[in-house]
């Protein structure tokens, strides 16, 4: 192969790589933001949650893939309760409202975290080893085929769910237009618990499957939050498969800028691109064009 | 509405007035015999409580000890400690705090470079010997008459690492440093001492504080030409996720790691990457691995087990002894200056010869006021998951 080939490849690899941790996160905010309308920007904190729960977990003793389940399970109440406990209870206040309701949330369950589990950083292990595997000359840890894997499985499993069942299509018909979701005989009170669980699904998945390859601290969701959130507004707020090419798009960018231009100036590379696209397409990616009801 | 609350307020704000004065009430004249007045301000919470925290400790715990053992020159140490929470402008009102109302005779302290530079003017105007605990070579380069610092600087540590690759013939390097303050300060201090250890830099990447991979910039540092070894200045889990991808894009080369790294910590997050990787730091890191004749080894022996005695096993850092070598320099100078008169004070802190402290041998002079030489750091290897000494 030839070096400057090879070269390419590994840029890519690793853009992949953050990518879908990326789309994980901005998926979150889409299923939310499709629902409620509300950008929830205590999505990092379940990234974080994720992270630090299956650490706590697993010091406390408990096996790898119980302590997975474990903290998937918890970040998911947590996710529930955020939407039971801050959301509903405003749930006439105004959408701006609701946001700071949840950069609150998120700073509480910062905080919480940090008290009760400390500030330092936390490794977990890699769930497959740590031998480097060769792809045509590129390198690439096991690590990151199981973000891969795993996020390709959720993405699936997401649309299975929103496609075939009664529950995803009553989510689906939620976002479309609440009041007739209502009228149809929809628990929509359910179905935003629902979706917010289905957001901390996704975000601790992410938070798990990246803290063997970066560590986790209480602090990890700040930086993933927004970058999540870039990729959900790149792909076009509210659009599932928009906010996946948004991430994987996100982490190439950078990647590809780190390595080809300066890796000074690697974030401000990616967000140059996404406002460039924003002004072109306003609305993402995939997104729709917004049409207010006057 | 407002009015009973304004009223509120301005009667708390009145009552608080009153107690200030009544705190205060200066003007008393200081008797030989009254306790001396240690000024401390330190960033105890907030992010850089890992540096305040230990640091206060220490100073607590061995102040009550010099206590214990009938003061200094017979006079008692009473600490007068503010938190700064690592806030500049926290730092310059506690400060004038303490030169003016509490009039201590020295101030010990300063968690973080931003905190120290913020004070400066104040103390140089009181005229109040300042040891500082922070890390820039700004605080005391230029040289400052009542400025003071215990802990070894960046520019050293750039320096031990060309002085350990001059020895193994490397002069070709490839730096890769974080953008925080820590990597952006410890890079631009490497750049300019390069050129004296003939050291040539071939590549030059960062990367930003949140980043969960950095396989870009390795690669790119990978296929520059003719690179002999990789620096990597930076702090937190950044240089942990620099060494895994270092050991995933299969580098041939030796990767040197700074001293904001020195902790088990990173060889924990790093795992098996670690192996090999070596890095300057203080003589505390690895105590008892101090051959038995090192001068400094009773020393950092003795602090660590003092410290872990209370705090814990692995508790000890090298923050907390630089407190320790801030208050211990301050007693050698009271104890030589026979008072704690300030400009007596100052004066002998100027003149201490071969001190031995947690961070190496200290010899002030009138033009170099932290007196610490490159023996201060010791280059370590990591092998078998631990440290191991160098030279």
């Amino acid at each position: 192969m030839p070096p400057a080939f090879v070269e390419f490849l590994q840029f890519l690899l690793s853009g992949i790589t953050s990518g879908a941790i990326y789309a994980l996160v901005g998926l979150g905010f889409a299923l939310i933001y499709n629902a409620s309308h509300v950008i929830n920007f205590a999505q990092g904190e379940f990234v974080m949650l994720g992270g630090m729960l299956t650490w706590a977990l697993t010091s406390a003793g408990l096996d790898l893939p119980l302590a997975i389940g474990g903290a998937v399970a918890i970040t998911v109440l947590v996710g529930m309760a955020l939407e039971k406990l801050a959301i509903e209870p405003a749930r006439d206040a105004n959408v701006v409202t609701l946001i700071i309701i949840t950069i609150g949330a998120g700073i509480f369950l910062r905080g919480v975290v940090s008290v009760t589990l400390g500030k330092d950083f936390h490794p977990l292990p890699s769930f497959s080893g740590d031998d480097p595997i060769s792809i045509l000359g590129a390198t690439i840890m096991p690590q990151s085929l199981w973000v891969l894997g795993v996020s390709a499985l959720v993405v699936i499993a997401l649309q299975g769910f929103f496609s075939y069942t009664l529950l995803g299509k009553s989510i689906l018909a939620t976002s479309h237009n609440r009041m007739a979701a209502k009228l149809m005989g929809i628990n929509v009170g359910f179905v935003l618990v629902l979706s917010f669980g289905l957001s901390a699904l996704l975000g601790a998945m992410a938070g798990i499957l990246i803290a063997p390859i970066t560590a986790t601290n209480f602090e990890v969701g700040i930086i993933l939050g927004l970058k999540g959130f870039a990729a959900a507004i790149l792909g076009g707020l509210g659009n599932g498969l928009g906010a996946i090419v948004g991430g994987l798009t996100l982490g190439i960018i950078e990647s590809l800028g780190a390595g080809y231009v300066s890796s000074d100036y690697k974030d401000a590379i990616a967000f140059v691109v996404i406002l460039a696209v924003l002004f072109f397409m306003p609305s993402g990616l995939f997104g729709r064009r917004g049409t207010e009801r006057v | 509405m407002t009015t009973p609350l304004k009223t509120g307020l301005m009667l708390a704000g009145l009552a608080i007035a009153a107690l200030g004065l009544t705190v205060s009430a200066p003007g008393a004249a200081r008797a030989e015999d009254d306790p001396i007045r240690v000024g401390s301000f330190l960033a105890v919470t907030g992010p850089a409580s890992f540096l305040g925290d230990p640091e206060l400790k220490t100073l607590e715990m061995y102040i009550e000890r010099i206590n214990q053992a009938g003061g200094l020159n017979g006079r008692m140490l009473d600490l007068v400690h503010y938190d700064t929470a690592g806030d500049a402008n926290k730092a310059r009102t506690f400060v004038k705090r303490l030169l003016e109302d509490d009039e201590v005779d020295v101030i010990l302290g300063g968690s973080t470079t931003g905190t120290t530079m913020a004070v400066i003017p104040l103390v140089e105007r009181a005229e109040v010997p300042f040891i500082s605990f922070a890390g820039g070579v700004s605080i005391i380069d230029p040289v400052k008459p009542w400025v003071f610092k215990t802990p070894h600087t960046d520019r050293m540590a750039c320096e031990k690492i060309f002085e350990d690759m001059r020895g193994r013939g490397i002069v070709r390097v490839a730096l890769i440093s974080g953008t925080g303050g820590f990597g952006k300060s410890m890079r631009g201090e490497c750049m300019t001492v390069a050129p004296r250890f003939d050291i040539e830099v071939v590549a030059d990447e960062t990367y930003g504080p949140g980043d969960t991979d950095m396989v870009a910039q390795l690669t790119k540092i990978k296929n520059a030409e003719g690179v002999e070894a990789v620096v990597n200045a930076g702090f937190g889990q950044g240089p942990a996720i620099v060494t895994k991808n270092f050991a995933q894009l299969g580098f041939e080369v030796p990767l040197y790691q700074s001293h904001g790294v020195a902790s088990k910590k990173y060889i924990e997050l790093a795992g098996d990457a670690a192996e090999g990787v070596r890095l300057p730091a203080a003589a505390l890191l690895v105590a008892e691995k101090l051959p038995a004749g090192d001068p400094q080894r009773p020393i950092v022996v003795g602090y660590k087990t003092s410290y872990e005695a209370v705090y814990g096993d692995g508790s000890v850092s090298t923050f907390g002894g630089h407190a320790l070598d801030g208050l211990m320099l301050y007693k050698t100078a009271v104890e030589a200056a026979g008072s704690a008169e300030p400009a007596a004070v100052r004066d002998a802190l100027e003149s201490i010869r071969g001190f031995m402290g947690t961070a190496g041998e200290v010899t002030m002079s009138a033009d170099d006021h932290l007196g610490l030489g490159l023996s201060a750091f010791r280059m370590l290897e990591i092998r078998d998951g631990d440290w191991t000494l160098v030279d």
